[in-house]
């Protein structure tokens, strides 16, 4: 998992936080998952490297 | 026999009688007259051996089946002399797009020939019927493949030297017992089920019309889907042009359907015209409504019975994997067999065959797979990414590569193949072993033309000696820069046309070593033949 950052790497938590909750206003819980789903890729396509991307899937699953 | 309930006439051929004694024996059995088992009898026997087809009717059906047949399948139909045909009837295209809702410009588009200069193109659409029409043409050119048309498989009883089947022909059983058994019956196969062989996998729930229709209709020679189209909502559609002005039309209808309604005229017209217009005069070919499985055998090889084609691996339609898969099996194991029935290569060969024909059959599981959860996304979140990538793909050529609606039956590599001598110098591209000769222009043809039915040494400029049993060819110009040949190098391709090793700096005795690998030298007796 060393390929993934996992401190703190950007600032303006707060703003970042809100924004995503903004995403999602008056959206059914439908549309919010189509959302959530355009925002990974979005990101993904960003990072541009597939073995942070695996290790970021990785760190999101729930422990078994 | 012909006329068997349900199943349409294409070409009447009539009963084989049953041999005189009721038991007989041949070298090598293949059950199966579909376009695998056909293909199979005619590589076997275009290497001189005689070969025992049974096929349990005696006619060749007319079904909607295959029409796709990818340039590997043609680049094995030339070699098996029946590429021609195929090719001038079939439909030539390489490019597929992918619609999205009402929209008229594409979300996504694929070229499936991205290598021009090629004999072949990157498909062609023909009719399955067609396929087995040509092929069997060349096999009734071979005096030593005999077709028993009406003859069915009842029981197999394998043995350590051979195999005994049950047959039965015009109400008449008798017995036959064969060295070798190769088991092209499809993927309800008998000789699977009699053996008590698992056959493993995911049955996928869904339902797809397929109306096969005559029109005379403009549109390019392109592979053209849908997601979300007007005349479809919600669901997925396929459009594609056969010969003969027969097009098919392909549309998804969910889970929980009467499948006996559904492929009826007047439920499945108002599809056509929703599609196509209402005005459009049409002719209907034949309505079937499908559902699919991706499914393999642990095994391909279980002693002296081998399996190839559906019998052993089955697929979702949209990859167009199935009969392409199975030529990919038959032209794997034909040389193999060929050998071992020549006692050139020890029987342990075989078990090449069920590794390689397994890797490609996991690849084209793999990618069918991977498509039928893009087509039929099995929970709310998995829908709610498949339509998120169909939304920014709209947008942004970024998500475009996403869109899955079937990827395409390409040739399969073995990069861990057994056969294979590996590299020992430092390669800039090329064709590396385990994969196959990318075709280019030779002298006034092909490369592939040139290579023929047995092992090749391809050369640039290298004038040593090459040890016995290896064929010649010498190559210059894109053919060379293809293999990335530097002058004095050279290619050794197997009968299948794969690579089994290459060197800047061949020698005879290099050459020598890596032609008995690939013939299987370095394998184990035959103690892993089980
Ligand atoms: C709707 C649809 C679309 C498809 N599209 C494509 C495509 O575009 N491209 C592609 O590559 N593939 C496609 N496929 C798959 C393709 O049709 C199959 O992979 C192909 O038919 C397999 O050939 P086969 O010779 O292994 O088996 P089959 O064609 O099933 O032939 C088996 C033969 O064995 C005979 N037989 C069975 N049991 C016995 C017995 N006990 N004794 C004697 N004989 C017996 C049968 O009569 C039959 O002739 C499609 C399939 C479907 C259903």
């Amino acid at each position: 998992m060393s390929a993934l950052t996992l401190t703190p790497n950007l600032s303006g938590h707060d703003d970042l936080y809100q924004s995503l909750v903004a995403l999602h206003e008056g959206l059914s819980e439908e549309d919010s998952l189509k959302v959530w789903a355009k925002l990974a890729l979005l990101l993904a396509n960003q990072i541009g490297d597939r073995r942070v991307i695996e290790a970021a899937i990785a760190a999101a699953r729930p422990a078994a | 026999m012909a006329n068997v309930a349900g199943i349409p006439v294409y070409k009447e051929i009539g009963a084989t009688p049953a041999p005189a004694t009721d038991t007989d024996s041949a070298p090598v059995v293949i059950v199966g007259a579909g376009p695998v088992g056909l293909a199979m009898a005619l590589d076997l026997g275009r290497r001189g051996h005689a070969v025992t087809v049974l096929n349990r009717l005696d006619f060749v059906a007319h079904c909607s089946k295959a029409i796709c047949f990818s340039k590997r399948s043609l680049d094995i139909l030339d070699r098996l002399g029946a590429g021609d045909a195929v090719t001038d009837k079939g439909v030539v295209w390489n490019i597929g797009k992918v619609f999205w809702g009402g929209d008229d410009a594409p979300v996504y588009q694929f070229d499936m020939l991205p290598v021009k200069d090629q004999k072949r193109p990157g498909f062609v659409n023909i009719q399955q019927y067609y396929v087995e029409e040509y092929l069997l043409d060349e096999v009734s050119k071979l005096p030593n493949v005999e077709i028993r048309w009406g003859h069915a498989v009842e029981d197999v009883t394998p043995g350590a030297e051979g195999v005994t089947l049950d047959v039965t022909a015009g109400g008449q059983g008798y017995r036959l017992r064969a060295d070798w058994l190769i088991a092209c019956d499809g993927s309800r196969s008998t000789v699977r089920d009699r053996m008590g062989l698992d056959f493993e996998g995911r049955v996928f729930e869904d339902n797809f019309l397929i109306a096969d229709i005559r029109m005379t209709h403009e549109m390019p020679p392109e592979r053209w889907f849908w997601f979300d189209p007007p005349f479809n909502p919600g669901r997925s559609a396929l459009m594609h042009r056969q010969p003969d002005d027969v097009w098919r039309l392909d549309f998804q209808l969910g889970w929980n359907i009467d499948r006996e309604a559904a492929i009826r005229p007047e439920n499945v017209e108002p599809f056509v015209r929703a599609m196509l217009g209402e005005g459009v005069a049409f002719e209907r070919e034949w309505y079937s409504v499908y559902t699919f499985q991706c499914r393999r055998m642990a095994r391909f090889v279980h002693g002296r019975v081998i399996f190839a084609g559906d019998s052993a691996h089955l697929v979702s339609p949209f990859g167009a994997r199935g009969c392409n898969g199975g030529f990919a099996d038959i032209d794997n194991l034909g040389w193999k067999l060929d050998l071992v029935l020549r006692g050139a290569a020890d029987a342990a060969l075989i078990e090449t065959y069920n590794d390689e024909a397994i890797a490609t059959a996991d690849e084209n599981i793999l990618n069918s797979t991977r498509s039928t959860d893009f087509l039929t996304p099995k929970s709310t979140a998995s829908r709610a990414l498949r339509d998120a990538v169909l939304e920014l793909a709209g947008a942004h050529a970024f998500a475009r590569p996403f869109v899955n609606s079937g990827r395409l039956s390409t040739a399969v590599s073995y990069p861990a193949s057994l056969l294979s001598t590996p590299d020992a110098e430092t390669w800039a591209g090329g064709v590396p072993p385990g994969s196959p000769v990318l075709d280019a222009p030779h002298e006034d043809g092909w490369l592939l033309d040139a290579l023929g039915d047995d092992f090749v040494l391809i050369s640039h400029g290298w004038d040593g000696a090459a040890p016995e049993g290896v064929t010649r060819l010498e190559v210059s110009g894109l053919a060379a820069e293809r293999l990335a040949l530097p002058a004095g190098g050279a290619t050794l391709v197997r009968p299948d046309q794969y690579v089994a090793a290459r060197w800047q700096h061949p020698t005879t005795e290099a050459i020598a070593a890596a032609l008995s690998r690939a013939r299987g030298a370095l394998l184990k007796g035959d103690a892993c033949l089980h």
